[in-house]
Formats: structure tokens, sequence, C-alpha cells
């Protein structure tokens, strides 16, 4: 009977931040819906009060059945029927479970069926899943597309689409990209033509590598504009799958998770309804499903890491060798320990970029019944330019990570760990592709790099410096000032050769290392607020803070000694 | 279809299953604080049961009985998150200490108050006392015929109830006619999950011993929504004698209970050989431990 909810308290932990309070607030504007809907919350307390009880039925869910299907749902896999796919068994159980649950359409309004939850539990929810089957985390967490239709549709298209999330399970895709356009989606070619006759527009077309393929609503993307090349002649659409005008030709064989379909698919005079207005597609609507996508990722991440360094523990005290347990090398407990760090981490970041994802969204919706105020407006564009910094920073920061722990959980099983006979053997593979979709990590740092050069992420670090902080954490914090000089330096270092001499090439040369100097600092001042809520936190942020002291020395000094020259080198 | 009316009744156990050095007291009685109370497991069956009916027949009602303590309201919350109607809270210190007979007796009393039913579904047996008596013995009580060890109702037509027993050496399609109490094995499906929706709306269903600790804007909150009321019943709400309650209408007495650890107490090594394991079988079909 485990329960991935109850026996986690990092998961409390980050649900009763101070903030939360401030985002339930928002979120409920004034708790209005209490007499409308008898599931509404009646105050803050009791908002707080219901996330907590939903997170657990969510856990008892990933716990009792999401997890012990994994094993299974990764050997069979989806496959393709008359052109359309069928789950693995585990898959479609899963799914219906969650659905039966009340666990789809988590973040929308309750005029639409949804729970009106926060980001913050949300994507609590999400890294749960995660946890318990990769895979399937991707298939749940495709119900974000639900919250792109809620914030760009018109209500005509909201009102027939949103409740079948929640109230016939509906599954949902998102049909970006193409044979010829991945990371560059300005190439997308799927042709929408509008029939004037018929009043209807039409996809024709290819589309590849596409998550959940065959769901009952697709957020499709494609070139409305005819003639034009760029990413301004793209629109998006939705699709139905009702209309049963698209065939799934293949799905991928693939590396990892495996029980989430990857389909080729072929779209014939498909008809198609068009979200919000033409050519903005690509520049607006997609950009922002890519942000939750990315968070939803972050998520991912955070959850297999956590699988993977609860295996390797669970393992680690188990195994005997050379009379002892192998926790008890020193070479073995300091990965362990390192893995539970970055766990540590990576976790605060996620849920710090969830809040402030939260905050402004929440402003967005209060400001469709209400002009906002002065100081309104101000903290919502804040909280708005640091989620779209942190974004990309966490997706980074937290795929990597959980490349690295599934790799160190897999070397602790030895032997072992490259057999069948393990989860970690899965694990390992499911983590694999969280650094490469959604945009890879190399295009995280293009979209990060922005916060450095801006000078935005400095200002937030400064914040975090200002912050009161008791005695015994001082120490921590001196060495936190002493790495953020450092950085600041090492930019103003870059920037100067940068400006002068090489049309931005050595910035980008040198941007991953700088955007990483920044998630230290970052993580580092995290770790060390989490402190002052529980003392708990305090080995993970002197662990994180020494190393990362370190780290950032290694990059300053890289960076410092380098020069146009080398990149020279680097192009032989 | 018709709707159907249907009674589950649960009853809210300590956890022995998950137990520990400390389950026990040093007199011999279970130590209920060192055991998390839980939903009787086959009674969870037997809700599922309760609930794919209502799936089935528009209109059907689930109902929860169960008695206890105060805090078996809880049993009653855990089905309404799961899809049950309403419930209502047997307690009273009169009911304090009842055997099977004298719980059968206060359930049919109870169950005499929600008349006309068609169903009354429960666990074949609790985990705490594991007798299987309570069931069948309230189907004596009320005159009504009793299906026991259930693994699915199929179906319903018109007054007739199709049942699939799970036996121990097969299964066994029975009809019978309603109203009637059926009894809910282990083997059956699982019990739903928890819905989000129902939590929320239902998390705030109180019997009104517990609203006494509730602030003025909570009560009033609850009383407009007549929803949320769980009844409490005691002994005079149910019309039940108290002398066929409680210790006094228990005819069984606990005489001794005795804390047992099992222990082998004589072994034999045998050689890893086919002779070895070939005389082990003979062995066994003669002293009858397995044939």
């Amino acid at each position: 009977m485990a329960n991935f909810y109850l026996d986690n308290n990092d998961l409390k932990f980050h649900l009763s931040h101070p903030l939360m309070k401030k985002i339930i607030t928002l979120k409920e504007r004034g708790f209005i819906d209490k007499n409308k809907f008898d599931y509404a919350p009646l105050d803050v307390e009791d908002a707080s009060d219901s996330y907590d009880k939903v997170l657990e039925i969510v856990g008892e869910i990933c716990g009792n059945i999401i997890e012990p299907n994994a094993e299974s749902v990764d050997a069979e896999g989806p496959e393709v029927i008359n052109d359309h796919v069928k789950y693995a068994r585990g898959t479609q159980e899963n799914y219906d479970v969650l659905v039966k649950a009340g666990m789809i359409g988590m973040s929308l309004p309750r005029k639409y069926s949804g729970l009106n939850f926060p980001v913050v539990p949300y994507v609590m929810a999400a890294e749960m899943v995660s946890r318990a089957d990769g895979s399937f985390a991707n298939i749940w967490g495709l119900q974000d597309c639900a919250e792109t239709i809620h914030e760009f549709a018109s209500e005509e298209i909201k009102e027939e689409y949103l409740p079948r999330f929640a109230n016939e399970g509906a599954t949902a895709a998102m049909d970006l990209t193409e044979p010829d356009a991945g990371s560059d989606l300005q190439a997308v070619q799927l042709k929408a033509t509008y029939n004037t006759k018929k009043r209807q527009w039409y996809l024709n077309g290819v589309k590849r590598f596409i998550t959940n393929g065959d769901a009952d609503i697709a957020l499709v993307l494609a070139r409305s504009e005819e003639g034009t090349t760029d990413g301004r002649g793209l629109s998006l659409y939705l699709y139905d799958k009702k209309d049963d005008a698209v065939k799934v030709r293949r799905i991928e064989h693939k590396l990892g998770i495996v029980g989430s379909p990857t389909c080729e698919l072929v779209f014939k005079n498909a008809p198609a309804i068009l979200i919000g207005q033409r050519r903005l597609g690509l520049i607006k609507y997609v950009m922002s499903l890519m942000n939750g996508a990315r968070l939803g990722i972050g998520a991912q991440s955070v959850g297999i890491s956590e699988a993977a360094y609860r295996e390797a523990y669970a393992f680690a005290k188990e195994r005997i060798q050379f009379g002892k347990p192998i926790i008890k090398f020193p070479a073995v407990y300091q990965m362990l320990t390192d893995m539970k760090v970055k766990l540590q981490a990576e976790r605060s970041l996620l849920y710090e970029t969830a809040r402030f994802v939260d905050i402004y969204k929440a402003y967005n919706l209060v400001a469709e019944e209400r002009a906002l105020e002065k100081h309104e407006k101000q903290e919502q564009k804040k909280y708005q330019r640091l989620a779209e910094i942190y974004t990309p920073l966490l997706k980074l920061i937290s795929s990597e990570y959980c490349n690295q722990i599934a790799y160190d959980s897999l070397q602790i099983h030895g032997g072992s760990g490259f057999m069948k006979d393990y989860p970690i053997e899965r694990i390992y593979r499911d983590a694999r592709i969280t650094s490469i979709y959604e945009g890879t990590s190399q295009l995280q740092v293009v979209a990060a790099i922005r916060g450095v050069t801006t000078t935005s992420f400095l200002k937030h670090i400064r914040v975090y410096e200002a912050k009161e902080i008791p005695v015994d954490l001082e120490y921590l914090r001196r060495i936190l000032i002493e790495m953020t000089n450092e950085y600041e330096k090492t930019i103003t270092f870059v920037e100067t050769i940068n400006d002068k001499e090489s049309d931005n090439e050595f910035l980008e040369f040198h941007a991953r290392r700088l955007v990483e100097m920044v998630g230290n600092i970052i993580m580092g001042y995290l770790l060390t607020y989490d402190s002052t809520r529980d003392s708990e936190y305090k080995y993970s942020a002197e662990i994180f803070i020494k190393k990362a002291y370190a780290e950032n020395k290694e990059k300053a000094n890289y960076i410092q000694n380098s020069n146009l020259r080398d990149l020279g080198i680097f192009k032989q | 279809m018709r709707a159907l009316k249907i009674i589950v009744l649960a009853k809210q156990v300590p956890d022995t299953r998950n137990v520990g050095k400390d389950a026990m007291k040093s007199d011999g009685t279970v130590n209920r604080a060192a055991l998390p109370a839980i939903f009787n497991p086959e009674d969870l069956n037997a809700l599922e049961q309760a609930l794919q009916l209502k799936d089935k027949y528009e209109g059907t009602t689930v109902s929860i009985i169960t008695m206890g303590p105060g805090r078996a309201a809880d049993i009653i919350r855990e089905g309404l998150f799961r899809g049950a109607d309403n419930g209502f809270l047997l307690t009273d210190r009169a009911f304090a200490g009842s055997d099977t007979l004298a719980t059968s007796y206060a359930l049919s009393c109870a169950i005499k108050k929600l008349k006309p039913f068609d169903i009354i579904v429960s666990g074949r047996q609790a985990i705490d006392g594991d007798t299987a008596q309570v069931g069948p013995q309230v189907a004596e009580k009320l005159g009504i015929p009793q299906v026991t060890y259930a693994e699915e109702i199929l179906s319903v037509e018109k007054n007739t109830v199709i049942i699939k027993r799970r036996l121990e050496r097969g299964i066994e399609i029975v009809s019978a006619p309603m109203p009637i109490l059926v009894t809910v094995n282990g083997t059956a499906p699982d019990c739903r999950v928890r819905n989000s929706k129902l939590l929320m709306k239902y998390k705030h269903a109180k019997t009104a011993s517990e609203l006494q600790n509730e602030s003025e804007d909570y009560i009033k909150m609850q009383a407009g929504r007549k929803h949320l009321h769980i009844q409490e019943w005691n002994v005079t709400d149910v019309n039940a004698d108290v002398e066929a309650l409680g210790l006094s209408g228990s005819p069984t007495k606990v005489k001794k209970i005795e804390n047992i650890v099992l222990k082998a107490k004589a072994s034999k090594k045998l050689t890893a050989s086919d002779k070895a394991i070939d005389n082990l079988i003979k062995e066994l079909i003669g002293n009858h431990t397995i044939g």
C-alpha cells in the first residue's frame, strides 16, 4: 500500500510554502465559487486542505496502480491497430482510474468541470505520476493542452471542448513537430486551407514524433498563410478525433518512455477549428504551450530522479559485499547523498518556478474580470518575467540532474543494474529523453541566457540575498554572496570581449556555463531558505553550496582564462 | 430496470494486517491506539458492488450504515468520497461490547428504518473478529434471503438478482429474490479510489457531535447544505431493546485471550534429491496435510 504523497516529506513541505496563501487567494478570487459549486473551497485553509487530500489520492493511485503497472507497460508498449493507437493494458488502466478519480482537467476553472487547482499542486501530481511511470506522465500531463485552449480560444470553443477533459476524460496532444521541423518550428509545412463555401478549415500533411498522437483533442500547428516561410505564417488549430480524418501511420520504436506512443500522423482533409487569431500560432500560442510543457518536463525530471534515487538507496542498503552493505562505503554513500541533494535542489527550483507561474497566471484570470490595479499589474509583470527565465533554467537543470541521478543509480546497482531485472534499467532509459524533448538543453540555454544578459537573474539573486536569515545559516549566505560576486565578474568579462569583438559568439560559447553558475547560486539560496522552515534541509544546503562553490570556481576560471582564439581551436 | 435502493453495512476496524509488536496490551486485549482505524477491507469490496449497480441502474441510491464510536463517521465519509449517497452512524454507549448477535440485532433495527430497500451488501467478514456471522444474522433477523461469498452481483431483473459466488472449489451462479442480503468476498474487485470532487464536497459531511467543535460560521455553512449531514442514531432512534444490546445482549463471553507465538516444534532436514522429495510428498499425503 505505497502512497507516493505520504512517503515523501518534501511534497507537503513545498505545498505549505508561505507564498501559497497568496496563490490561493488570487486563484480563488475571493472564494466566489463557494456558493455555486459544492466542491469549491470556503477559505484558504479549506483550499490547502483539499490540495493535500486530493494529492493523497494521486499518491495512492501512483503507488498502488501506476508504479506496479510500469514494468508491463514498458514491455508491451502501445500498438497501431486500424490506423489508431491502442495503449498497453496498464496504460489504459492507469488512465481510466485517474479519470474516475477526477484527475483530468485539474487546473481548469470549475465552470468547465475542472478542479481549479493552482500550478503548484498540479505539478506535484505530475511529479508523483512521473515517479511511478515516466512514460505515463506524458499521457496524463498532456491535459496541459486544456490550459492553452482555456487561455487563447473563444468562449464558444471553451464551452464545447474544455468540459470534455473532466467529464469524458478526453486525452490531448500537441501536434507541432514535422520531419523537417524539430527544434526549428518555423519550418512547419502542414497546410491549413479555408473553404469559404463550407466556412471550415481543413488540414493536410504529415506530423512526426507526436506524443500521444491519437488523442481525442489535438492542438495542431499549421501553415495558414500560403507563400510564407517563417513563423508568422503559422496558426494553431484544434482537431477533434471524432472527425476521424487523421491516421496514425506508425509508432516510433524508442529507447525509453516506451509506454508513451510517439506517432507519425497523416492529416487528410481533417476539419479543424482555428484557435485565437491567424498568424499567432507559433509566436504566441505555441510559445505559451511550450512553457507549460517545459514546466511539465521539470516535474517529470524530478519524479524520475526520485524513482532513481529510491532504487539506488534501497539497493545499496541490501546489497552486501566485502561483508557489509555497500551503503557503508564512502564511494557509495557520497554518491547517494549527492543524488539526494541534487534531487532536493531541483525540486526546490521546480516549486519556486511553479509559484512564479501560478501568481502571474492567476493575475491573468483576475484581469479577465476587472482591470488590475497598478501594483497588481507590476506584480503580474514581475512574476511573468521571472517565470520566463526560471522555466528554461528549470528544464535545463532538472533534466540534466535527472540523467545524472539515473546514471549514478544504475552505477550503484553494478552489473545487476544493467540487467532487465531491476526497475533502474527502465528508469535510466526513461530519463534520457528529458534533456531532449520540449527543447534540448542547448535550446534551454538560449532561452535562459536572456536572464543572464538582462541581469534579471542577478537582480532576483540580490532579492534572495536581502532576505532575513537566522544567524546559524549566515555562513551559507556568505559563500553564496561570494559566488554571486564571482558570477558578476565573469559576466562582465564575457560581455566585454563579446561586445568588442565577437558578434555574440563568445557569449554563446560560454552561455551554458554562465546559466549553470546562476542555477547553482539560485538553488543554493532556495535550499538555504528551505532550511529556515525545516532544519532538515540544512545538511542538503551545506553539501550543495560547498559543491556549487567549487563548481562555479571551475567555470569562472575556465571562462576568465579563455579568449576568442580558443573558439577558433574548437572549430579546427 | 428500475432504480435500486441499496444499503451497505460497513465496519471500522483496527488494521490487523500490519500488526506490530505492541498490537496487544499485556492484559490480552487489542491495543487500538497502536493500530490505525480503517474501512474493513471486504466491506470496501461490498461497497464497490453497490456502486457498480448504481453506475448500471440509473437512480439507484447507496446508503451506508456503520455502528461504532463517533470517529466511525470516517467510514461514512470514505463511502461518500467513492460515490455513496448518504450514511447513518449507529452510536450509543448501549451498543458497546456487543457480540455478533447483539450487533446484528442493532443493525437490523436500523435497517428497518430505511425500509423499503432492495439489496443489503456487506463484506463477508471483518478482519478484527473474522466471524462472518453478522451478515447472515442480519438477514435472519429481517427475514430475508441471503447469498454469501459473492464475488460479483451480475445483474438485476425485476425482483431477481443474479449473483456469482466464489466457493472453495469453484464458482456458482445463483439467482435470488429481492430484498436480499449479500456478503461479498475479498476476491471481488477492489473498491474504486476516492474521487477528488466528491472528496472536496463531502469532507465537510459531519455528524451533529462532530459539529460541536466547529466554528459558528462553519456550522452555519453546514446547516445550509443538507447533503453534508451525517445522521447519528442512538438506541431510541432505532427502537431497539437495550436488553438485547451490549454485554447483556451478547451470549458470547470471552473467557481468555492468549498471545500465541507460532514456533516450529520439530524440524527435519532433507537432502536435495528426488528420492527425499518423493518421500516427503508421500508422507504429507499420508498424514493428509495435502491431497
